[in-house]
């Protein structure tokens, strides 16, 4: 987040403080995704990502509501962030956020009534998940509209790969299924362990192992070069 | 009544412990759990909140959200955001040394999932006010307890030697996975 709180504002535009540098779209889109991605990068949304990642299809309708909410709550505060007082934006965030979870949440309930039962609170917990509020400060309050979507959107499809990741990992250990097919045989024995709580501190320590054993090869070889 | 009231605080405090069993609060779990001293603080301060939750949760759903169900989230966030800010004021001005040790500690409970959670739950258990307010102290409880036993380890960890990748978190959540399989076995205790 802090490469957004650098200030370098556009010549054209007013001047806007903490406003994120103007890149064009497609860096918007991709810095979610990749460079700046919430979960891996950022540490953000955990407790969403290993409580509900023990099956592919939680995390598939997880992912979505998240989306749903993170863009259209990007768009909107994005259109009024003129309106909007500075002194009471946080609270202002946070009732526009809570009024998308609920949209999700009752769209929820009513067409996929099992996966709403089995998220249980985790679909109008999205209201405190870190990634929306942090979006919406760092990012969407201070750019127009189709900027803050197309951030919204990446950041989005961010949190919904690492908690893919985490859900196939789980799914495949845990129960020898994905998206509920078997993919074993019936001699497989499933390690229930990976899809109660400890596998999913484990999966998500294992996947921070994994990206730390990855930027240390990455700068032994920079130093490497360097040398 | 009363076994019932145990039941429910000790099922809260160890078995469905909320952050090692539910994945709740895990921001300040990882955050702050650097000193034994403020991870305490932190979940006294919490435990605090949560109580005054269950009260405002009691009240919001006996007297007003049953002819607005679908207000519920909205109703929450609200009445917990106004709750921190409240309770901010009130130690401010009659316990001004607790308000400085706890810094910026006090706004940040109103983004932790455990207490929206705390509400969610209570409504869907139909807790009423006594049973609230037990399950509240019991959640509370439980989270001083991961927060406590975190920062002891991490403390410990400081003065370890470890390898440069597990620098970041990736020794931390190893360390709770095996926290959360302790606790895993208090699940024999009972029978839900």
């Amino acid at each position: 987040m802090t490469t957004e709180l650098e200030t370098a504002p556009a010549a054209a535009e007013p001047i806007v403080i903490g406003a994120p540098p103007p890149q064009p779209l497609s860096m918007d889109f991709w810095r979610g995704i990749a460079d700046d991605n919430p979960v891996l990068i950022q540490m953000l949304g955990l407790c969403p990502t290993m409580a509900i990642s023990n099956q592919v299809s939680n995390g598939l309708g997880m992912g979505a509501a998240t989306i749903f909410v993170l863009v259209f709550s990007s768009l909107l505060i994005s259109l009024l962030r003129k309106v909007i007082p500075t002194e009471v934006r946080l609270a202002t965030y946070i009732l526009i956020i809570a009024t998308f979870v609920t949209i999700s949440d009752l769209v929820m309930q009513a067409y996929t009534p099992v996966l709403s039962k089995t998220l249980g609170p985790f679909v109008p917990l999205i209201v405190v998940n870190c990634i929306i509020l942090g979006r919406a400060e760092a990012f969407a309050g201070k750019v127009g509209p189709v900027r803050a979507v197309a951030d919204g959107l990446g950041q989005g499809l961010g949190f919904m790969l690492a908690l893919l990741i985490m859900c196939t990992f789980r799914e495949v250990v845990g129960s020898g299924t994905f998206l509920g097919h078997p993919l074993f045989g019936p001699n497989y024995e499933p390690q229930v362990f990976m899809i109660m709580p400890p596998g999913g501190f484990l999966t998500m320590g294992l996947m921070f192992l994994t990206m730390g054993w990855w930027g240390e090869r990455k700068k032994a070889r920079l130093a490497e070069v360097a040398a | 009544m009363i076994s019932n009231l145990a039941w429910i605080f000790f099922s809260t405090l160890l078995i469905n412990n909320f952050t090692l069993a539910m994945f709740l609060g895990l921001c300040s779990f990882f955050g702050v759990t650097t000193k034994i001293d403020t991870g305490w603080r932190l979940g006294a301060a919490n435990t605090f909140v949560l109580v005054m939750t269950a009260i405002a949760v009691w009240v919001l759903n006996t007297f007003v959200l049953a002819q607005a169900p679908y207000l519920r989230t909205i109703a929450f966030i609200v009445v917990i955001a106004s709750l921190v800010q409240i309770v901010e004021m009130a130690i401010k001005k009659f316990l001004p040394a607790l308000f400085r040790e706890l810094g910026i500690y006090l706004p940040l409970i109103t983004t932790n999932c455990a207490i929206l959670a705390l509400a969610l739950f209570q409504t869907t258990r139909k807790y009423n006010l006594i049973e609230g307010i037990v399950f509240a102290i019991g959640a509370g409880l439980g989270l001083t307890l991961a927060l406590t036993l975190m920062a002891s380890i991490r403390e410990r960890l400081d003065v370890a030697d470890v390898p440069a990748m597990a620098k970041r978190m990736g020794l931390v959540l190893i360390i709770a996975s095996c926290m959360s399989m302790a606790f895993m076995g208090f699940a024999g205790m009972g029978s839900g």
